[in-house]
């Protein structure tokens, strides 16, 4: 069936017929036409955003937490630059996005128009694909190739810049199932003789551990599942970057805690020790991997990404498999049962005995504070008080986001949004905003830090006007404390810049704002605090006034290996050598 | 076979290809790439040399397939093996790129530049840039009586060695197009 219609209207049709039912956005000239059809149905939600920065983010948290690409629409010119962090950093971390942006009608660009932007040309390194459609009759099989891109293989986001008069230009539009795909088509199925040699590495090694990343939860939920059994039935233990929290429960018992600079250090030595590396869906990000030449000497390393350019971009791997995940783990299960299940029972339990030990370390403990909160004992007790709930977690970036991976327990995935390739400080809020709008019912906090929180808090207007109950938990430190914390090692104790002065009285704003605002400074009172902001029907700012100073640990030094961890307080003093200085 | 020859959509060929030696010697690398003939793909493929720091020696495009809206993109580029496995992994997560051939390890192939001279000269020095032009089968494509133009078709090491001889002879200007290449055989 093919129907004439209007640009702007086969917009709305397009993203109906793709099963699209939020859309994030922000009106303006260039984009009028589709907000006129935007109005006159009732398909599509569309929530009205403070600021296009915001709508992008907020559609992260969509994507993320319901695994469906997120929707945006926002205008030409400024509307399209304010996305371009968010578009990087969905690009970054791999989560499917869909922008729609407005521009100035064909027979004016490159006239510098008024709200004119190159939106193609600033968003083609910060999007996995884009196109600028110049012809009604594109249009709509467009936007279908558009979805395709955004969710198949590797998923990322995409634009498509629709100039003002295609919008009001009439032509044929044309169904998702007519329309050619195209032939990008990335490969999902792995190398059997590949697989093989990792099954057969699987049944020998005696000190192995998977190192899974976002790429299991971006497989989908059957792919969470795939992994737990290979987990559960060969007893390896299983870390995880911060991207991959949730895909393997935290209360499952090969669980090591999350690795990397912040990583458990049980993990960190795990990753150091073991003769057998098995990559599901991560990077080697350096985060993760610290010194190159000295990342997990002694190991044979698998690798299953379904980007080829993942493999063997940082660290050279023995087992390369290109794949998709959860198709890999299944011909991995199927071949490794078809062999008999084997593996090595005696290395593995020397293996869990010194893991244990390295356990005893008790890497996160730290010491309470009866005059202060101290941050990890704040999300100690948020733990402890909403882990049984239908709860879904985002983070802003710095030393909150880090405690948050640390301290807090995920058991499933799709449950955990924060910025991890890019670090965008202000993604949280936004991002705990969509996720809001995709599970009304349900518990959404945005654990952040003072600073972070305020580069997007214009949300809070979004957050009222849609009654989305988020809770936004700050850590109030008053500090930059990443910054801070990297000051104290490596500047010398210059403290340049890095302390928030002139912050806002943080109740008084969630009230100017509509909303409910809650000051916890004395860890006595932290738990019922905690309890008043879970049972207000609403949005709620929680100031919790934290420990100024406190470190953020453990830690891996930049420049250094995975064995050279700082634990704690001790002999900071020349913890970074000078090489390590000059790395982020 | 070429290192890194994975199909889109196909699941026969082994990652084993994608396994580079690492070693620290930069090579010099011939790439054909087959992408879409639309807006932008030429500064996707710019840019992600530019994003990611590769060099490009030489580049060139054109539509070979007027029906498709195929063009064949032929770079040059120099890195280490690693650096080239990347850049051809890179080249294949371009959504409008078809395929990319790494010419100098799938074999034999042939590479060719077109490059326009013009050199001035007078007296014995002009008779001796025709007589070399003449040697290297050079065409006079334009003639006045103080210059020439000469026409020259060969590999890139051949341009450079005619571009070496006319100098001392009065060099003013060369265009060069830059390598196309084919692989031997079929």
């Amino acid at each position: 069936m093919t129907r004439e219609m209007t640009g702007a209207k086969m917009v709305v049709q397009a993203l109906i017929d793709q099963g699209v039912d939020t859309v994030f956005g922000y009106p303006g000239g260039a984009v009028l036409p589709i907000y006129d059809e935007v109005f006159q149905q009732n398909a599509i939600r569309h929530i009205l955003v403070r600021h296009e920065q915001g709508a992008v983010h907020a559609a992260e948290g969509y994507a993320r937490s319901t695994g469906k690409p997120g929707v945006v629409l926002v205008t030409s010119g400024p509307g399209a630059t304010n996305a371009v962090t968010g578009l990087t950093d969905a690009l970054m971390d791999s989560i499917p996005i869909v922008v729609l942006t407005g521009q100035v009608p064909t027979f004016m660009i490159g006239s510098d128009a008024f709200q004119e932007a190159d939106t193609v040309g600033i968003t083609r390194p910060c999007t996995k694909h884009n196109w600028l459609v110049k012809d009604t009759e594109r249009l709509s099989a467009t936007i279908h190739e558009a979805f395709h891109v955004a969710t198949s293989g590797r998923p990322g986001p995409v634009l498509i810049d629709i100039p003002k008069d295609v919008q009001f230009a009439n032509g044929t539009y044309t169904q998702p199932s007519k329309t050619p795909v195209g032939h990008y088509q990335p490969q999902v199925k792995g190398d059997m003789e590949t697989i093989t040699e990792l099954v057969a590495a699987i049944e020998s090694a005696q000190r192995p551990i998977f190192y899974t990343g976002g790429g299991v939860i971006n497989s989908g939920p059957g792919a969470s599942q795939l992994l737990r059994e290979l987990v559960d039935a060969t007893g390896f233990p299983i870390t995880s970057t911060l991207m991959g929290l949730g895909a393997y429960p935290a209360s499952g018992k090969a669980w090591m805690g999350m690795l990397g600079m912040h990583g458990l250090y049980e993990a960190n030595l795990a990753m150091h020790g073991c003769d057998l590396m098995i990559n599901v869906g991560a990077r080697f990000d350096d985060r993760i991997t610290g010194r190159l030449d000295a990342f997990s000497p002694k190991s044979r390393k698998a690798h299953i990404d379904i980007d080829p350019s993942s493999i063997n971009k940082v660290i050279h791997v023995d087992m390369p498999i290109v794949g998709d995940i959860g198709h890999v783990l299944e011909d991995v299960l199927k071949v490794w049962k078809a062999r008999g299940r084997k593996v090595n029972s005696e290395g593995l339990t020397k293996w869990w005995r010194q893991i244990e030990q390295w356990k005893q370390v008790d890497c996160l403990k730290y010491t309470p504070s009866e005059g202060s909160i101290k941050p990890q004992h704040a999300l100690s007790r948020l733990e402890a008080l909403t882990k049984d709930r239908d709860r879904y977690i985002c983070t802003e970036v710095g030393q909150h986001q880090m405690w948050a991976a640390q301290y807090l327990g995920f058991e499933d995935p799709n449950r955990w949004m924060t910025s991890g390739g890019l670090g965008t400080m202000g993604y949280g809020f936004p991002a705990s905003v969509g996720v809001q709008v995709a599970h009304p019912d349900s518990l959404v906090i945005n654990v952040a830090g003072e600073a972070s929180w305020l580069m997007n808090m214009q949300e809070m207007g979004t957050a009222v006007q849609y009654r989305l109950p988020v809770k936004q938990f700050i850590l109030n430190n008053e500090r930059l404390g990443m910054v801070r914390q990297w000051q104290e090692l490596l500047h010398g104790e210059r403290y340049s810049h890095s302390w928030s002065e002139a912050l806002p009285d943080f109740v008084k704003l969630a009230e100017a704002f509509g909303a409910k605002g809650i000051l916890c400074k004395d860890p006595a009172d932290l738990d019922d605090a905690i309890m008043e902001m879970l049972d207000h029907d609403g949005p709620v700012i929680f100031d919790c006034l934290v420990e100024k100073h406190e470190n953020c640990f453990p830690m891996i030094p930049s420049g250094e290996p995975h064995n050279k961890m700082l634990l704690g307080e001790v002999s900071l003093k020349d913890a970074i050598g000078s090489k390590g200085a000059v790395l982020v | 076979m070429s290192a890194l020859h994975i199909k889109k959509g196909s699941n026969k060929h082994s990652a084993y290809n994608l396994r580079p030696n690492f070693s620290d010697v930069t090579e010099k690398h011939t790439l054909a790439v087959l992408v879409d003939n639309e807006a932008g793909v030429l500064a996707r493929v710019i840019g992600l040399f530019a994003g990611r720091g590769y060099n490009i020696e030489s580049l060139t495009v054109a539509e070979v397939d007027h029906t498709g809206h195929l063009s064949r993109i032929t770079i040059v580029t120099t890195g280490t093996p690693q650096v080239i496995e990347q850049i051809k992994a890179q080249l294949g997560r371009i959504v409008p790129v078809h395929e990319v051939h790494d010419l100098t390890v799938e074999g034999p192939f042939v590479e060719r530049e077109l490059a326009l001279f013009k050199v001035e000269g007078h007296g014995e020095k002009r008779v001796e840039a025709l007589r070399l032009a003449d040697i290297f089968r050079a065409n006079v494509v334009d003639s006045t009586l103080e210059s020439f133009v000469f026409q020259l078709t060969g590999a890139p090491e051949k341009i450079d060695a005619f571009a070496d001889l006319m100098r001392p002879l009065g060099l003013l200007e060369v265009a060069r197009t830059g390598v196309a290449a084919l692989s031997r055989g079929i």
